[in-house]
C-alpha cells in the first residue's frame, strides 16, 4: 500500500465559501499517556499569545494510558469560552477512534491525520491534511523514549501552517512550557517547523478556517482553577493543609506544595509556615482540620465527592462544635465513582446539608478564575468569622483546564480571624461564655488553647451543650442552641458574596446559574437575544441563598435554573427558598459528563417559550 | 516525689510549683458507673498533673467516643478539651498539636475506640509520631453501647447478648511497637502507684507519642471471673516487669535501690525512670525483646505491666514536616501572607 492509496479522496473545495477567522473549534483526539498535553498546551498558548481569546478542555478517561482522550480548543474572536457542540478542525491522531471522530466533523471541516492511516468511511465533504508523522519523527533524531511526544508536535506544525498560527508564538509557548530549557525547546520546535515546512510544500490550504492576530488577550494570564485555588489559599494565610489524593482535586494541593517553599518559608529559620500532611484517608484529613481549626490555624483540604462523603461525620462535628475550616470540593460526576474524570455540579445538596440531623453549611460557588483565587482567601475569612466549615464548590472543568483571566489582585483586606478573645480581653471582660450570642449574630466568642487566662478553657463536643459549653440534654438548651445556629446561618447570608446580576432591556425572563456554567450562559443569553429573546442572568456565588435572589425571582415571569446535575439540585434549593414562586422556576439540567454548551441552553429555553 | 510541692496555701492545702492546690486540676464530677476503672485513671491524671506542675493552659484534652472518652471532662477543668468522634481522636489531636506545638496533649480513648473503629488512625498517628500522651482505657468491651465485644476482648470470653468471642484479641501495645512508637507501657487501673509513675514518665517523654494501655475494668459489663479485664483478674494476675519510679529532672534524686537490681532510663528532658528488677532482667530499650515478651504473654494469656519499650530516637511530626518553631496558630499576618511582589511575579510568569 502506498501512502497515496490510503488518502481519502475529498472533493471538498473551499472556493466560494467565505473564510472564517478566529471563530472555530479544534478537537485533538489522541491516546491517553502519549504526552499530548504538551502539544495541546502549546497550541492554546500560542493562539493566546496572538491576542485571540481561546479556551482548552481536556476530555480524558479515568486511566493512565492507552485510552482515547480529546482535547478541544475553542478559538473565539467574541471571547466565548464555553464548549461548543460543533467541530471545525479535527486532529485524528487516535486510530482507535479516528473513524468515529471523522463523523463528528462539521461539513467543510478539516481533518489532520497520520498519512499511513486508512479511514473506513472517508467523507467527501471535508478537507484532509495527511501528515507524514513517522518520517518527521525519524528525521527529528529523537530517541525512542521521546518518539510519542515528538509525534504530537507534528500536528502542532500542521495546524500552525494551515490555520496561520505564528511559529514565533509557538516557540514562545514552548519556552514557557519547558521553563526556558533550551534542549527540549529546540527538539520540539524543530519538529514543529519541519512539519509546517512539509505542509507548506505539499498540502495546499483548502479549508476556510484561520486565525489572525487580535489584541484581546493583552495583559491576561492562562491558569487552571486548581492552581488559582492553591495560590488563593497560600495568599490567604493557610497554615495547615491535610488531604488525601483524588481526581480532580489533587492539583489544588500540588500547587500549594509547588509554591510553599518559595512563598511560605520563614527567612530566619528556613522552615515552613504551613504544614502539609498527606492523610491516610479523607476522614483523617478533615479530622486534622478540626483539630487545627480549633487550635487557631487556617486549615483546609481539597477533595471530591467520594471524599466529601467520608468527611460527613466530622463536617457535622465541626458545624456543631463551631470550628472553622475550609473544604474545596472539586466536583466530578457521580453517583458513586461515576465518571471520575468528567465534570459535574452534583454535590450541591450533599455539601450544603453534609451531616446528620439539621446541618447546613456555607458554600461558595466560584464562577471564574478570579473567584477561584479570591475564594481561596476569603473562604478562610468567612470560616473564621462565622466559626464554621466553609465549602468551596468548584468542578473539574474549572479545576483542570486552562482559562484566560486578568491577573489576580493582591488581597487588600487584612485576614479576618473572627471573634477570638486574648488573655487581656478576658481580664477586661471578667466573664466568658463560649456560645453566648452577645451581638445577636449567632456567633459566640472563642478562646484558643494556650490562652493562659483561668477563664479561657472550655470543652468542645458534638453532644448537646449550653451557652457555657457545658454538656446539656435539656430541651430548652437544645432549642436555644439550634436557634442560635440558625441566626448564624442568617448572618452568613449577609456575608457571603452576593449574586452577580446582568440585565437586558425589556427582559421578563430570568436565568439562574452558578459555577462553570457561566461561560455557556453568557453565550446563550447573546444567542437568545439575537433570536429576539431578552434574558436577565443571575449568577449565584454562594449558599445560603439571600435577598437579591428572592427579588430576582419575583421580578421575572419565567425563570430557568441551569446546572450540571440530573435532578436539578439548585433548582430544588431555590424552590425551597422561594416556595411561593416554586412553580415558575423551571429546571434546565444537563448531565452527560461534558460541560454545558450555549446551544443546549438555547434549545431548551426556546422549547419552553414556544 | 516532693520536689514540686511548695509550702501549704490558704486552708493548709499543699501547693505545687505554680502555686496551685490539687483542686485546680480537678474536672467535673464523673457520670460514669461508680467503681469504673476509668475514674481511677482520671484521678491519677489529676494527681500527676498537679505533682508535675503542668501548666493547665498548655494542656489540651482530647478523646474519641465511649465511656472512656468522656473522662477528659473529669480532669483538668482549666484545660481546653475536645470530645470528638468515635475512633477519630488521633487525627483531631494531630491537627491541634500541629497547630500549636507548645501544647501538651493528654488524650483518652477506649479499646473499642482505638482497637476497632479507630485502628487505622491509631497506627497512622504512631507512624507520624505526634507528640502526645495517648491513654487507652482498655476494658475489653464496649461500655457506652452496653456490652459488645471490642477488638481487645479475649478469645473464648462470654457476654450476655454477644455470646462467645471466637476471635483473638488485638494487643494494642504490640501494634504500637510495630508502628514505631517510642514509648509503650501497660498498666492496671487498680495499680494506682504504677499508673502514676508511668503517667509521669509519659508526660516527660519528649520523643513523640507515648502510649499507655491501661487495663480498666468495666464493672458493669465486663467484671466477671472469666474476664482478663476484671479487677479480680488484674489483682491476681498482674505480672510486673519491674517496679517503676519516675524522677523529675529538677527533683532531688534519692536512689534507694540496691546495686545490680535496677535499671535507670534517662530521658531527653533529664528525667529518669528507675526500673527495679522483679523477675528477669528486662531491657525496655530492646525492641525485639519487647515484641517477644508481649507475644509470649499473649500466648499464655499473661498480663504483664510496666514500661514495655522506650526509645527517643525518632523524628517527631514537626521535624518531619519542617515547620517553624513558633506555633503555627501564633503566626502573624506578615508571616502568613506572602508580599504583594510575590503575587505580581507569579502573575507575570503566567502570561
Ligand atoms: C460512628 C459511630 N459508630 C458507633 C457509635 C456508637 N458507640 C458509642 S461508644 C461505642 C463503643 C465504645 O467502646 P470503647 O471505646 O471500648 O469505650 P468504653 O465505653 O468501653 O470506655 C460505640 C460503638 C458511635 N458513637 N459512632
Ligand atoms: S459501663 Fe463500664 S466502662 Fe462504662 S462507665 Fe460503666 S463501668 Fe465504666
Amino acid at each position: 500500500m502506498t501512502v497515496l492509496d490510503t488518502r481519502p479522496g475529498s472533493q471538498y473545495d473551499s472556493s466560494g465559501h467565505p473564510e472564517v477567522v478566529n471563530d472555530f473549534s479544534i478537537v485533538i483526539a489522541t491516546v491517553n499517556g502519549s504526552g499530548s498535553q504538551t502539544a495541546n498546551n502549546t497550541i492554546i498558548r500560542s493562539i493566546f499569545k496572538m491576542g485571540i481569546p481561546v479556551n482548552g478542555k481536556n476530555i480524558f478517561p479515568s486511566n493512565i494510558s492507552g485510552l482515547p482522550t480529546w482535547y478541544t480548543v475553542r478559538v473565539s474572536k467574541d471571547g466565548y469560552v464555553a464548549r461548543r457542540q460543533e467541530t471545525e478542525i479535527l486532529v485524528a491522531f487516535n486510530l482507535q477512534t479516528a473513524d468515529a471522530d471523522l463523523q463528528s466533523l462539521k461539513e467543510g471541516g478539516a481533518c489532520f491525520y497520520p498519512d499511513d492511516y486508512k479511514f473506513m468511511n472517508p467523507r467527501k465533504d471535508v478537507v484532509y491534511y495527511p501528515l507524514p508523522v513517522k518520517q518527521l519523527v525519524k528525521e527529528s533524531g529523537a530517541d525512542t523514549k521521546l518518539k510519542d511526544y515528538i509525534a504530537n508536535m507534528v500536528y502542532v506544525g500542521g495546524l500552525a501552517e494551515i490555520l496561520g498560527i505564528d511559529l514565533a508564538k509557538i516557540k514562545e509557548a514552548l519556552v514557557k512550557h519547558f521553563n526556558g530549557k533550551a534542549k527540549p525547546v529546540e527538539l520540539n520546535y524543530g519538529v514543529v517547523s519541519k512539519a509546517a515546512e512539509y505542509v507548506r510544500q505539499n498540502l495546499p490550504k483548502k479549508d476556510i478556517y484561520r486565525v489572525a492576530p487580535l489584541d484581546l488577550t493583552h495583559g491576561k494570564i492562562l491558569i487552571e482553577g486548581n492552581t488559582a485555588a492553591g495560590l488563593g489559599a497560600i495568599f490567604g494565610g493557610v497554615s495547615l493543609v491535610s488531604w488525601y489524593p483524588i481526581t480532580p482535586s489533587t492539583s489544588v494541593v500540588d500547587t500549594i506544595n509547588e509554591y510553599l517553599h518559595e512563598l511560605r518559608t520563614d527567612p530566619a529559620s528556613g522552615k515552613l509556615t504551613c504544614a502539609v500532611v498527606q492523610a491516610e484517608d479523607e476522614i483523617a484529613a478533615i479530622g486534622m482540620l478540626v483539630g487545627a481549626g480549633w487550635a487557631g490555624c487556617r486549615a483546609m483540604t481539597a477533595t471530591s465527592g467520594p471524599g466529601i462523603s467520608l468527611m460527613t461525620e466530622f463536617a457535622g462535628l465541626a458545624y456543631f462544635a463551631e470550628v472553622p475550616l475550609v473544604i474545596w470540593d472539586i466536583m466530578r460526576m457521580g453517583p458513586s465513582t461515576g465518571l471520575p474524570t468528567r465534570t459535574s455540579q452534583g454535590d450541591i445538596l450533599t455539601a450544603y446539608f453534609l451531616g446528620h440531623g439539621d446541618t447546613r453549611h456555607v458554600c461558595l460557588l466560584p464562577g471564574n478564575m478570579q473567584e477561584c483565587f479570591e475564594f481561596g482567601t476569603t473562604s478562610f475569612d468567612l470560616a473564621e468569622h462565622l466559626q464554621t466549615p466553609v465549602f468551596v464548590l468548584s468542578d473539574l472543568d474549572f479545576g483542570m483546564n486552562l482559562w484566560m483571566t486578568e491577573p489576580f489582585q493582591y488581597p487588600e483586606k487584612p485576614l479576618d480571624r473572627g471573634k477570638v478573645l486574648s488573655e487581656e480581653d478576658l481580664k477586661r471582660l471578667g466573664s466568658f461564655k463560649r456560645y453566648a450570642d452577645l451581638e445577636g449574630d449567632g456567633v459566640g466568642w472563642r478562646t484558643l488553647p494556650g490562652n493562659p487566662h483561668p477563664m479561657s478553657a472550655y470543652f468542645s463536643r458534638g453532644t448537646g451543650h449550653n451557652a457555657e459549653a457545658a454538656y446539656s440534654e435539656r430541651p430548652d438548651d437544645w432549642e436555644e442552641n439550634l436557634d442560635r445556629l440558625a441566626r448564624k446561618h442568617d448572618t452568613a447570608r449577609t456575608l457571603v458574596p452576593p449574586p452577580v446580576v446582568q440585565t437586558r432591556a425589556g427582559a421578563n425572563i430570568g436565568v439562574i446559574a452558578y459555577g462553570s456554567s457561566d461561560p455557556a450562559i453568557v453565550e446563550a443569553c447573546d444567542l437568545l437575544e439575537a433570536k429576539g429573546v431578552a434574558i436577565d442572568y443571575l449568577r449565584l456565588r454562594a449558599l445560603p441563598l439571600e435577598e437579591i435572589t428572592s427579588k430576582f425571582i419575583e421580578e421575572h415571569e419565567i425563570l430557568f435554573v441551569v446546572e450540571m446535575n440530573y435532578d436539578g439540585q439548585m433548582h430544588k434549593l431555590l424552590q425551597i427558598h422561594s416556595p411561593e414562586n416554586a412553580a415558575r422556576l423551571k429546571s434546565i439540567a444537563h448531565c452527560d459528563g461534558l460541560s454545558l454548551t450555549a446551544q443546549f441552553i438555547t434549545e431548551k429555553v426556546m422549547s419552553v417559550l414556544q | 516525689m516532693t520536689a514540686a510541692v511548695k509550702e501549704p496555701g490558704a486552708g493548709g492545702a499543699k501547693l505545687n510549683l505554680l502555686g496551685f492546690d490539687r483542686t485546680e486540676y480537678k474536672g467535673k464530677p464523673s457520670t460514669l458507673c461508680s467503681g469504673c476503672g476509668h475514674d481511677s485513671i482520671a484521678s491519677q491524671i489529676i494527681a500527676v498533673a498537679w505533682e508535675l506542675s503542668l501548666e493547665p493552659h498548655r494542656v489540651i484534652k482530647t478523646s474519641g467516643i465511649g465511656c472512656s472518652s468522656k473522662s477528659p471532662a473529669y480532669f483538668l477543668n482549666r484545660s481546653h478539651g475536645f470530645n470528638s468522634l468515635h475512633g477519630r481522636m488521633p487525627s483531631l489531636t494531630t491537627g491541634a498539636v500541629l497547630a500549636n506545638k507548645d501544647l501538651q496533649a493528654i488524650s483518652v480513648s477506649g479499646d473499642g475506640d482505638t482497637g476497632s473503629i479507630g485502628l487505622g488512625q491509631y497506627k497512622h498517628l504512631l507512624r507520624r509520631n505526634v507528640p502526645m500522651v495517648y491513654i487507652i482505657e482498655n476494658n475489653g468491651v464496649y461500655g457506652l453501647t452496653k456490652g459488645q465485644f471490642s477488638a481487645t476482648a479475649d478469645e473464648g470470653q462470654k457476654l450476655k447478648y454477644a455470646g462467645v468471642n471466637e476471635l483473638p484479641p488485638i494487643d494494642l501495645c504490640l501494634e504500637a511497637i510495630a508502628s514505631g512508637c517510642g514509648f509503650v507501657a501497660r498498666s492496671f487501673a487498680g495499680d494506682a502507684k504504677q499508673v502514676r509513675e508511668l503517667l509521669k514518665a509519659a508526660l516527660s517523654y519528649k520523643g513523640g507519642t507515648a502510649v499507655l494501655d491501661i487495663i480498666s475494668p468495666c464493672i458493669t459489663f465486663n467484671n466477671h471471673e472469666e474476664s482478663t479485664k476484671s479487677y479480680s483478674y488484674g489483682k491476681a494476675n498482674e505480672e510486673r516487669l519491674h517496679d517503676i519510679s519516675f524522677i523529675e529532672p529538677q527533683g532531688e534524686i534519692v536512689v534507694d535501690y540496691e546495686e545490680g537490681t535496677a535499671r535507670e532510663v534517662r530521658m531527653h528532658d533529664g528525667s529518669t525512670i528507675v526500673l527495679r528488677k522483679l523477675g528477669d532482667d528486662y531491657n525496655p530499650q530492646d525492641r525485639n525483646a519487647a515484641i517477644s515478651k508481649l507475644d509470649e504473654a499473649q500466648a499464655k494469656q499473661e498480663f504483664i505491666t510496666g514500661l514495655l519499650y522506650i526509645n527517643e530516637g525518632r523524628k517527631r511530626i514537626h521535624e518531619a514536616l519542617h515547620i517553624v518553631d513558633t506555633p503555627l496558630a501564633e503566626l502573624n499576618e506578615a508571616q502568613l501572607r506572602p508580599p504583594r511582589e510575590a503575587l505580581d511575579k507569579i502573575m507575570a510568569d503566567m502570561n
